[in-house]
């Protein structure tokens, strides 16, 4: 018996090996994951046990929340880390389990959109959201925040 | 179930039990009416001493009872490598694990290693695990002309790599990596401690090729650090750590 023949190493063969795609993503879910972990305890401990604790939530609580831009910005940072954390996660197990190069593929663009149309709905709501909705009267609707009465 | 400890009448004398052995068993040519390829669990019991490890109840079988168990086995006493398996649904060395450390008052499970294609019982092609090792080119490259004597190296810069010297290439920890059971694309825990090896070695100037190739998508990326192969390995190597050596050259651009 002949000792087995020594082949080339193996090389980078496609692009995602190239600049060191699988390197930048690995280090994206350590860093989001740290972000993540901040971002969420903190979300949760605001609305849940600070104040008059769950029974808090409602309409006028988000609106009044939203009112400020650094809760703005702090839920839009954490759609958007969430969703992306997620989905390269989701994506390294596409990997390991797909083999089929057509549901890979088909597995990968599902969980791209899925990623785009959430971040961009939740950006909407984030952005557009109207703390102080009136009916066709022009009157407040019930259960806006009380600030809604000086802007109003 | 079976362990009834014997009355030992001599004092010191080692203590026997009987313990039943469940092997799964793969029979590629289909003996005995079964289909060729036909996996089965088959329970053996064997007349053990507590100072018997899972090979000596092996090769029991093997010779007291069924001729056709197949298993691999070399120097029997943890050096080859030959004998990795899965034991109790960990993966061993069945010449250093004895039986009264696994309970054997329950049947004790012996499967092949998983993730590799099983030949005949516990016999698996280690061809893909041999494959991924010669990928990270296990041997020194030196650049600069040959010395004239041995290369030298100071304690410090051999204590780098030291723990990764001990790999005995059995495959225990390779065929415990989750990740490994389910993508075939996977070098393995193994061949990253077979690179390690080199790749943390003064003497060695091939790192940043080995680098290269474990950069790729199918190298130290994929470890989600289980550990498994670090609570697997019979060497006890931390597996894990050296693959996190590995991608913080990596990460940082220095070795």
């Amino acid at each position: 018996m002949t000792a087995p023949e020594l082949t080339a190493p193996r090389r980078p063969m496609n692009r995602r090996t190239v600049g060191g795609a699988e390197r930048w993503s690995w280090i994206f879910q350590r860093v989001s994951g740290v972000v993540l972990i901040v971002l969420i305890f903190t979300h949760l401990f605001v609305n849940l046990l600070t104040g008059d604790g769950v029974s808090q939530i409602d309409f006028a609580f988000v609106a009044g929340k939203w009112a400020s831009p650094l809760w703005q910005w702090w839920d839009f940072v954490m759609l958007v880390l969430a969703m992306m954390h997620g989905t390269n996660g989701m994506r390294m197990l596409v990997n390991d389990y797909a083999t089929r190069p057509f549901v890979r593929a088909m597995l990968h663009w599902a969980l791209r959109i899925s990623m785009i149309v959430i971040i961009v709905l939740g950006s909407l709501v984030i952005w557009t959201f109207d703390p102080c909705p009136t009916d066709a009267a022009g009157e407040l609707l019930e259960g806006v925040p009380s600030f809604c009465e000086s802007v109003l | 179930m079976t362990a009834t400890a014997e009355k030992t009448e001599e004092v010191g004398a080692v203590e026997s039990f009987t313990v039943t052995l469940k092997i799964l068993r793969h029979d590629p040519d289909g003996l005995d009416g079964r289909e060729p390829g036909a996996e089965y669990w088959e329970e053996f019991q064997v007349e053990a001493h507590a100072t018997d490890r899972v090979l000596d109840a092996l090769h029991a079988i093997k010779w007291e009872q069924d001729g056709t168990l197949a298993f691999r086995r070399s120097c029997a006493h943890g050096v080859c490598g030959s004998d990795a398996m899965r034991i109790n649904a960990r993966n061993r060395l069945a010449c250093k694990t004895l039986l009264k450390d696994l309970n054997p008052a329950r049947p004790i499970t012996v499967e092949p290693i998983k993730g590799l294609p099983v030949e005949k019982d516990l016999i698996v092609d280690m061809e893909p695990f041999f494959a991924s090792y010669r990928d990270i080119m296990p041997f020194l490259m030196p650049s600069g002309p040959t010395p004239e004597r041995e290369r030298l190296q100071s304690p410090e810069d051999r204590e780098r790599f030291d723990d990764t010297t001990k790999c005995i290439l059995c495959a225990a920890c390779t065929t415990s990596c989750p990740v490994f059971w389910t993508d075939g694309q996977y070098f393995g825990p193994q061949a990253i401690v077979g690179a390690h090896r080199f790749i943390f070695d003064s003497r060695d100037d091939g790192e940043w090729d080995r680098l290269e190739i474990l950069n790729d998508q199918a190298g130290v990326w994929k470890c989600r650090t289980a550990f498994n192969c670090t609570e697997a390995c019979p060497r006890g190597i931390e597996v894990t750590k050296a693959i996190s050596e590995v991608k913080r050259a990596l990460t940082s651009g220095e070795v």
